[in-house]
């Protein structure tokens, strides 16, 4: 079976996060006062072969946690889609 | 003579400057490539600065599974010397050699210009040529050199004395912009608990020649150059 996964990392609450601040200001700047508690992050996507979704979540956490998140400092959620 | 081995990534820079400033202290110096699986009888190791790999993904990530870093990783594990500097310290930091990571600096921009440190400690390897509380004037040049840990590392290393280098808050005598990346505690540099292993954010490797104005980093080669050798070497290798 093939599995799509997408990756979202993102900084630790908590953490300073200057990026999300910039694009806040930024936002406030071109009249969208609304906007709040912005944080930047990044997103991964990737195709995995595995015999089940959990087996396929299962690998994807182990790659997480070795090299696609730090974690120091991030935090990241899977979403697992059957293709 | 002490073997020191500069590792080179793709996008590593100030390698020679590295090598020239290990040779300027008498030692045997040369580089070693990411992808060589043997530091080829290194006494000590050096990672310069750069953006190896082009830093992609965060900064020293990539570079951190490289097959030179496997044989760094059993170097520092056999208590051998290893110094990162910058994007060096950012891999030690994601190799878990040393504790805590390095994030975009606090005013997202590139930070290039002379800062103020203070010698925290003289008894690693790499700074006992210095006095403790001497203060250096070093160049840094980051992007990602805010220090972070959680609060009980933090603790941790101040409680170990494990700090090596701070940014010195600025003063008349000292006017420049102190902590020029937001780090915690005004980090620029940490060590392991041996003193083995250290990481700064400073480059001392641009201001060990007299040429080039006073040579405050000079110290951190003389010190290097003063370690032991680590076992007797054969085949020692030349450049």
């Amino acid at each position: 079976m093939s599995f799509r996964v997408h990756v979202r990392v993102m900084p630790r609450g908590g953490l300073l996060d200057p990026q999300g601040q910039a694009v806040e200001h930024a936002l406030t700047a071109l009249g969208f006062a609304e906007a709040g508690g912005v944080r930047v992050g990044r997103a991964i996507e990737l195709d995995v072969a595995a015999g089940s979704r959990p087996e396929a979540e299962a690998r994807v956490r182990q790659m997480c946690d070795k090299l696609l998140a730090n974690p120091v400092t991030e935090d990241y959620l899977l979403e697992v889609e059957e293709v | 003579m002490l073997n020191v081995a500069v590792v080179r990534f793709p996008g590593s820079n100030c390698d020679f400057d590295t090598l020239r400033a290990a040779e300027r202290v008498g030692t045997n110096a040369y580089f070693a490539w990411h992808r060589d699986t043997s530091l080829r009888g290194a006494d000590v190791v050096v990672l310069p600065g750069g953006f190896s790999y082009g830093d992609y993904l965060r900064s020293g990530a990539i570079a951190r599974f490289s097959p030179v870093m496997q044989a760094v990783q059993r170097h520092a594990a056999d208590g051998g010397a290893v110094l990162g500097i910058c994007n060096g310290f950012q891999i030690l930091c994601e190799a878990h050699l040393l504790p805590g990571a390095l994030l975009r600096n606090a005013g997202l921009t590139f930070v290039s210009k002379p800062v103020d440190v203070i010698v925290e400690r003289n008894d690693t390897a790499f700074t006992s040529a210095y006095q403790p509380g001497e203060r250096l004037r070093l160049p840094v040049a980051h992007g990602d050199g805010r220090f972070v840990a959680a609060e009980d590392t933090l603790r941790m290393l101040e409680a170990e004395g494990r700090v090596v280098l701070r940014y010195v808050p600025a003063t008349e005598s000292s006017p420049l912009q102190p902590n020029p990346n937001g780090s915690a505690c005004h980090i620029a540099g940490i060590c392991n608990a041996s003193g083995t292993v250290v990481g700064i954010m400073p480059h001392p490797e641009r201001t060990a020649d007299p040429l080039l104005g006073a040579p405050d980093g000079l110290g951190f080669f003389t010190s290097l150059a003063a370690a032991r050798p680590r076992a007797p070497t054969l085949n020692v290798p030349s450049r």
